[in-house]
């Protein structure tokens, strides 16, 4: 069936069957492998994406269900003017070992900072605790994402007017 | 990586085209919600549906409000709806309680409470608090609509009264005055099934216990329901030996199987326990409403 899906600001048509997955769909048909794939149970996290700048977890929602809608993936992070804040914080404050629950951690922070430009670190924590880091022990993306929030214009005016002025 | 079997499907417009499809496809239709039970499901061929009829689009059924002495809730109200309603925080804090702990936050943006309802789970959370407060489901379908309060609604594990050509359109929850609520669950770790929860709901006046509804979670399919232990409370005053009492009948009534999660003791001993501390919490929210949300 036919539908067409805007990933990163971008409308893309294809042919797929009802069964087939979001994440196969941007990593397969897309070639955006940005987007992980771990356990495949809605469990880790890896694959979260923003479905209209909220995460979810790609590996369970089809396809066809995302027709409509703007999904936004760790590559519609960085813009012309540079890399988001997020991914600056997670340079700066080493955020990731392996990186490979990084792409969901990175898009569910963006949402978090979308949301609240200063949450403390107990909302930092819950906002990813439905995603698993077998490398970092958390403190590190936390202290990422609270780098990117005191940090809301590096790079990002294009992409985060509405984050709040530096402090 | 775990793909479904090939289905049909087809986005309702509006409710009524829900319905049709529905009724087209019969017992080979399913409705998809969040999905985020039922395509595990899919992925694993424990539900092999031939046609999916996705009701996403249908916002007509995400809704939060009070009628009268009810709240209303949507059948496609989302898990995080419910938790970010102030509304439902003030009059049903138990709801509250309960979406902080199921799943984690991106399951909770797609999974709804109809389709927590509907997959019947025996260790979902939201069926126990619907139990508790005494909500009544209502089933739509070709012939309009029906009211089916939750000790009919729920059939048995992954069963409900849900037919075919029937979906879930609405729960409502009456508002009694000076009431209180709460929900208790122990898991293994976040985001994580219960091993065993206990909701309970109750109003108060005069100073004794005037109403009482508890519903369980994850500790088995108790035959005969909590009403025991609801009659254990319904005219006494609150007290520890009270709630001690009620705590002792759950324990009893339930029907918990050894599993992953623990043994079969272990939380029947839990089922006592978090009943004792939901049954506290519940009547120190009816003596305060300030404090409920
Ligand atoms: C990782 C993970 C952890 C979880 N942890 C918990 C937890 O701790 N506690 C808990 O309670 N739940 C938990 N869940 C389940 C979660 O709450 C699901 O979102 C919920 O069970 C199903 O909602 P859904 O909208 O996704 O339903 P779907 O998967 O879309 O549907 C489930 C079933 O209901 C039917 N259905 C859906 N809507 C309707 C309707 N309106 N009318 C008729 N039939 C309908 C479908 O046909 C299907 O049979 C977890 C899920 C995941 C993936
Ligand atoms: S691959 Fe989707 S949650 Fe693990
Ligand atoms: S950096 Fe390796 S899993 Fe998080």
């Amino acid at each position: 069936m036919q539908v067409t899906i805007n990933v990163n600001g971008e409308d893309h048509t294809a042919d797929v069957e009802p069964r087939h997955l979001l994440v196969r769909f941007l990593r397969d048909d897309l070639g955006l492998t940005g987007t992980h794939w771990g356990c495949d149970t809605s469990n880790c996290g890896t694959c979260v994406v923003l479905l209209d700048g909220e995460p979810v977890k790609s590996c369970t929602m089809l396809a066809v269900m995302a027709a409509g809608h703007q999904v936004r993936t760790v590559e519609g992070l960085e813009t012309a003017d540079g890399l988001d804040p997020v991914q600056q914080g997670f340079i700066e404050q080493h955020g990731l070992q392996c990186g490979f629950c990084t792409p969901g951690m990175m898009l569910t922070a963006r949402a978090l900072l979308d949301r609240d430009p200063d949450p403390s670190e107990q909302q930092i924590r819950e906002a990813i605790s439905g995603q698993l880091c077998r490398c970092t022990g958390y403190l590190n993306i936390v202290r990422a994402v609270q780098w990117a929030a005191h940090h809301p214009a590096a790079a990002a005016a294009a992409t985060a007017p509405s984050a709040g002025s530096t402090p | 990586m775990q793909v479904p079997a090939s289905f049909e499907y087809r986005r309702a417009q509006s409710v009524p085209d829900a319905l049709a499809l529905l009724e087209r496809f019969g017992e080979d239709a399913r409705v998809i919600a969040g999905g985020h039970s039922l395509l595990p499901m899919m992925k694993l061929r424990l539900a092999r549906p031939e046609f999916l009829v996705d009701i996403n689009d249908l916002h007509e059924l995400d809704y939060l409000r009070q009628e009268g002495a009810e709240l209303c809730i949507g059948a496609l109200t989302r898990h995080r709806g419910l938790l970010e309603s102030e509304l439902v925080g003030r009059l049903f804090p138990i709801f509250h309680d309960a979406e902080r702990v199921i799943a984690d936050p991106p399951v909770r943006n797609r999974g709804t409470i109809g389709g927590s309802l509907c997959q019947a789970d025996p260790a979902e959370d939201l069926s126990a608090v619907c139990t508790a407060v005494r909500a009544v489901a209502v089933v739509l379908g070709a012939g309009g609509r029906r009211s089916v309060p939750m000790a009919d609604f729920y059939r048995g594990p992954y069963e409900t009264d849900v037919g075919a050509g029937e979906m879930l359109g609405e729960i409502r929850v009456p508002i009694l005055p000076d009431s209180g609520s709460a929900y208790q669950k122990v898991e293994r770790k976040t985001g994580d099934w219960a091993i065993a929860a206990c909701g309970a709901a109750l109003s108060l006046a005069d100073g004794r216990i005037a109403s009482a509804g508890i519903g369980l979670a994850a500790v088995g399919v108790s035959a005969a329901g909590y009403r025991r232990a609801e009659q254990a409370l319904v005219g006494r005053e609150p007290s520890e030996e009270v709630f001690a009492e009620a705590g002792r009948l759950a324990a009893e009534d339930c029907e918990p199987v050894t599993d992953t999660r623990g043994t079969a003791a272990y939380k029947r001993h839990l089922a006592g326990e978090l009943t004792e501390r939901a049954l506290r919490l519940a009547v120190e929210r009816a003596l305060r409403p300030a404090a409920a949300a």
